[in-house]
């Protein structure tokens, strides 16, 4: 049968000249509090102004958008996530700092539109657990795209932004090269570490001359980035003593962490906090799946948080469902989180923790106009995740049928979007 | 600390029989007509004895008191596979799934169901007193399925019904192996499968009294399935595995309950007309591979339509390892089934779907006294279970 294409314009505001004003939402910014009745005035891609209606004047010019009776939150901030079909490493060894999330990212997969749908604007995509180092991250905004550089967040510097993805504990277990035990896991990585300790000094003590240099090596490369903290080690890790293990390596070799997952966070929180090691967790419906899952309780989240940690929350999606973002910290609170900071691992820890807090992660005048339209509280399982905004875009409108179909399933739920520039304009192709 | 908790289990069950106890809650379902207000309800010898309002409801002398914010019957799994797959996920704990031939439902589940699996504790611990819990969907036939209540700890104490269905899959579940590995090639092998099973039983029917006919647990399976004694659980999730369901039901007179239906939504008026009931896909199912086109809405669609349907957590190869009914029922609703419907899905429409409604899923005099206490709305996310009833016996103490 013929798959019949067709085509439908659609009109993309020019984020530069457009002025949004909306006007009487509940507004929760995450870096204050609560402002009942709120304004919050987008110019461009940018917050130009956020507070109470009578202390915010609405633009001349600015499209009104009645939020009354809504709730408005700052796009949320998944930490960890698998969206975007892509991979890192392949098996042939163990520790592969040199591949690259970004060079394969499907910016048309139907995962990235369903996070939209779970309100959620910023990812950090990682490659699996498979490795003890599985390489490069990418951390991305939520953007309808046509190419990964469009939706790739870029330091200042211009380089493109993400961590660097490592794991212990039994997952990256396997036949040698792979370590077949936790001591063997810890010497490869503390052996790669060493290697690109001399990588570095080789290249000091060239200098400027050339010819003195080592030959590029592009493991090495990323490694320094790490070992120098341009590059934030995203640490999968379950088991207490795996944990300890993470914070004696970051110890040794002093590279900045985020430790993800932590099914035993509850009983090493103390240490947790103690080491400075922000956390960034898992909340699933039940234990287990693997031995080290085993003791996975839902009051880490607030265990860490009590014990003067930092604490993000993050789907793993597909783990998790990205549409079902909000329930994570739902599930948090179920374990003893406040609400407060229930929202916040959603959004300003977990922008802290990807080292974009300047930019994300709250409503504040200056910082990314990514937002989150809803129709009640948060942390209720009631509510519904109305529009999501990207930089001054919207890029989901639950009232949108083919939004409404990417929320909620349905009969061509799978399928990719697929954009393209054509005629001066973006169009979207629908298979039908 | 599990296997004290066990051994206190054991007691409780041993001392239900004898257990009077009184639940007083602001809101009692008993889904027997419009939900209480501060209500009370009284329970002995391991029977509901009394539902009523607070007013109107004496609390015995000396009865054990119990108070809650809500409470609703004990929540039943329409279909799992906890208790024969366990937490740890390694061969020791994953009886779901014998892989040596693609048909063998004479493969029982009480021959495998491990009463003290932690997964099951996990379930308790949410309301759960009741699962169908059986072989995997991912075989032909992969076995039986049986019907337990969570208490005690050994599949004897724990079992309501030895076998309950035999589980059969279409499409991608069936022909991930040699063979079958198409469609056609499994249906095939079915219809012969069940043609030589209805010759086997004419066979034994007509064997002269006297001459008893060799035994063949396999044919045996079958031929009850084809008596309508147990029936065939068929998991379909793409449109057209529910028509072949339908077709094959249509050709052989079993008793069909589907499960899984991810795409059930598109076959409304079919399904309508078989009156079908359906264990449906958990709602947070992932959306992936048959399930792809599946909708979190479908629940409200079918109620909307009038079929009979439940909502099931199905199986689990990974994490989580087992989803939860109250979760999935929440999501449900949330997605358009009223709240009350949606707590009929993981209670009342289970039992009258493995036809137990005389005996569980609501709370009526002279039930079964499974009952799960709440400090707030149960489909909440920041809300608790604050107690599990099992026969009467409170067998999950939760702190708020």
């Amino acid at each position: 049968m013929l798959e019949l294409l067709f085509s439908i314009c659609i009109h993309f505001q020019e984020p530069s000249a457009q002025v949004h004003a909306f006007v009487g939402a509940r507004i929760l910014p995450v870096s204050g509090p609560p402002l009942e009745n709120g304004v919050l005035v987008v110019r461009g891609a940018r917050i130009a102004a956020i507070g109470s209606r009578d202390a915010v004047a609405v633009p001349a010019g600015a499209l009104v958008h009645d939020a009354t009776g809504k709730w408005l939150i700052p796009g949320l901030v998944d930490t960890h996530s698998h969206i975007g079909e892509a991979s890192g490493a392949d098996s042939s060894a163990p520790i592969q700092p040199d591949a690259r999330i970004l060079d394969s990212f499907d910016v048309r997969a139907s995962s990235l539109q369903r996070a939209q749908a779970g309100g959620i604007t910023t990812a950090n995509v990682m490659p699996g657990s498979g490795h003890l180092l599985g390489g490069q991250t990418l951390y991305f905004k939520l953007k309808d795209a046509n190419s990964v550089d469009e939706l790739a967040i870029r330091w200042p510097d211009g380089a493109v932004a993400g961590g660097m993805k490592m794991a212990n504990g039994t997952n990256p277990r396997g036949e040698p090269p792979f370590p077949g035990t936790r001591a063997k896991a810890a010497a490869l990585v503390r052996e790669k570490f060493f290697a690109a300790r001399e990588y570095e000094r080789k290249l000091a003590e060239a200098g400027d001359d050339a010819s003195k240099r080592p030959a590029r090596d592009l493991g090495m490369e990323a490694l320094l980035e790490v070992l120098q903290g341009k590059r934030v080690v995203h640490h999968h890790t379950h088991r207490h003593d795996d944990v300890l293990t993470v914070l004696r390596l970051q110890q040794e070799f002093g590279f900045k962490v985020v430790l993800h997952h932590v099914t035993d966070a509850w009983k090493v929180a103390r240490e947790i906090a103690a080491a400075g090691a922000p956390c960034s967790l898992i909340l699933v419906d039940a234990p287990g799946g693997k031995l080290e899952a085993r003791d996975l309780n839902w009051s880490s989240p607030a265990a860490v948080v009590e014990a003067g940690g930092r604490v993000s929350i993050h789907t793993d999606d597909w783990i998790n469902d990205s549409r079902l973002f909000l329930r994570c910290a739902g599930m948090a609170v179920r374990g003893g989180l406040s609400r407060e900071k229930a929202l916040e691992a959603l959004t300003l820890e977990g922008a802290r923790q990807l080292e974009l807090d300047a930019r994300i992660g709250s409503l504040d005048a200056g910082k990314d106009a990514d937002f989150v339209l809803l129709d009640g509280d948060p942390l209720s399982v009631y509510t519904t995740v109305l529009e999501t905004w990207v930089e001054g875009v919207k890029v989901f409108d639950r009232a949108d049928p083919r939004d409404r179909l990417w929320a909620l399933g349905g009969y061509g739920a799978g399928n990719a979007r697929v954009l393209h520039d054509c005629c001066g304009e973006r169009v979207e192709e629908h298979g039908r | 600390m599990r296997t004290l908790k066990m051994l206190l289990a054991g007691a409780l069950v041993a001392s239900a029989a004898t257990a009077q106890l009184a639940v007083r809650a602001q809101k009692v379902w008993t889904l027997a007509g419009a939900p209480l207000d501060n209500a009370i309800v009284l329970v002995e010898g391991g029977k509901v004895r009394a539902v009523g309002p607070a007013a109107s409801t004496a609390i015995p002398q000396g009865w054990q008191v119990l108070e809650a914010a809500v409470v609703t019957p004990g929540l039943i799994d329409a279909r799992t596979t906890a208790g024969l797959t366990g937490i740890l996920n390694t061969r020791h704990d994953q009886e779901q799934l014998d892989t040596s031939s693609s048909m063998q439902p004479e493969l029982r589940a009480i021959d495998a169901y491990d009463a003290r699996e932690p997964l099951l504790e996990h379930l308790r611990s949410l309301g759960t007193t009741t699962v169908h819990a059986g072989h995997a969907p991912l075989a032909l036939i992969s076995g039986q399925t049986l019907v337990a209540k969570l208490r005690g700890t050994s599949v004897e104490q724990a079992v309501l019904v030895p076998a309950a269905m035999v589980s059969c899959t279409l499409g991608d579940g069936a022909t991930g192996g040699k063979s079958p590995g198409t469609r056609s090639k499994a249906v095939s092998l079915l219809r012969q499968e069940l043609v030589k099973a209805r010759e086997w039983r004419d066979k034994r029917a007509g064997a002269e009294a006297g001459k008893a006919q060799e035994r063949d647990l396999h044919l045996e399976a079958l031929a009850d399935v084809l008596d309508g004694k147990l029936p065939l659980l068929v998991c379909a999730q793409r449109a057209k595995d529910i028509d072949t369901a339908l077709r094959l039901r249509e050709e052989f007179g079993f008793r069909l309950v589907l499960e899984g239906a991810a795409e059930a939504y598109s076959r409304i008026e079919e399904l309508k007309a078989a009156n079908v009931p359906i264990l449906l896909h958990a709602t947070m199912a992932r959306a992936g591979g048959e399930l792809e086109n599946l909708s979190m809405e479908t629940a409200a669609r079918l109620r909307a339509a009038g079929l009979p349907f439940a909502i099931q957590s199905g199986h689990e190869g990974y994490v989580p390892k087992v989803r939860v009914p109250l979760f999935e029922a929440a999501i449900a609703c949330k997605q358009g089934l009223a709240f009350e419907d949606a707590l009929r899905a993981i209670t009342l429409d289970a039992a009258r779907i493995l036809g137990l409604d005389a005996r569980i899923g609501s709370l009526e005099v002279g039930k079964d006294a499974d009952l799960a206490l709440w400090d707030g709305d149960p489909f909440e996310y920041a809300t608790h279970c604050t107690a599990t009833i099992v026969d009467g016996a409170v067998l999950f103490r939760g702190a708020k």
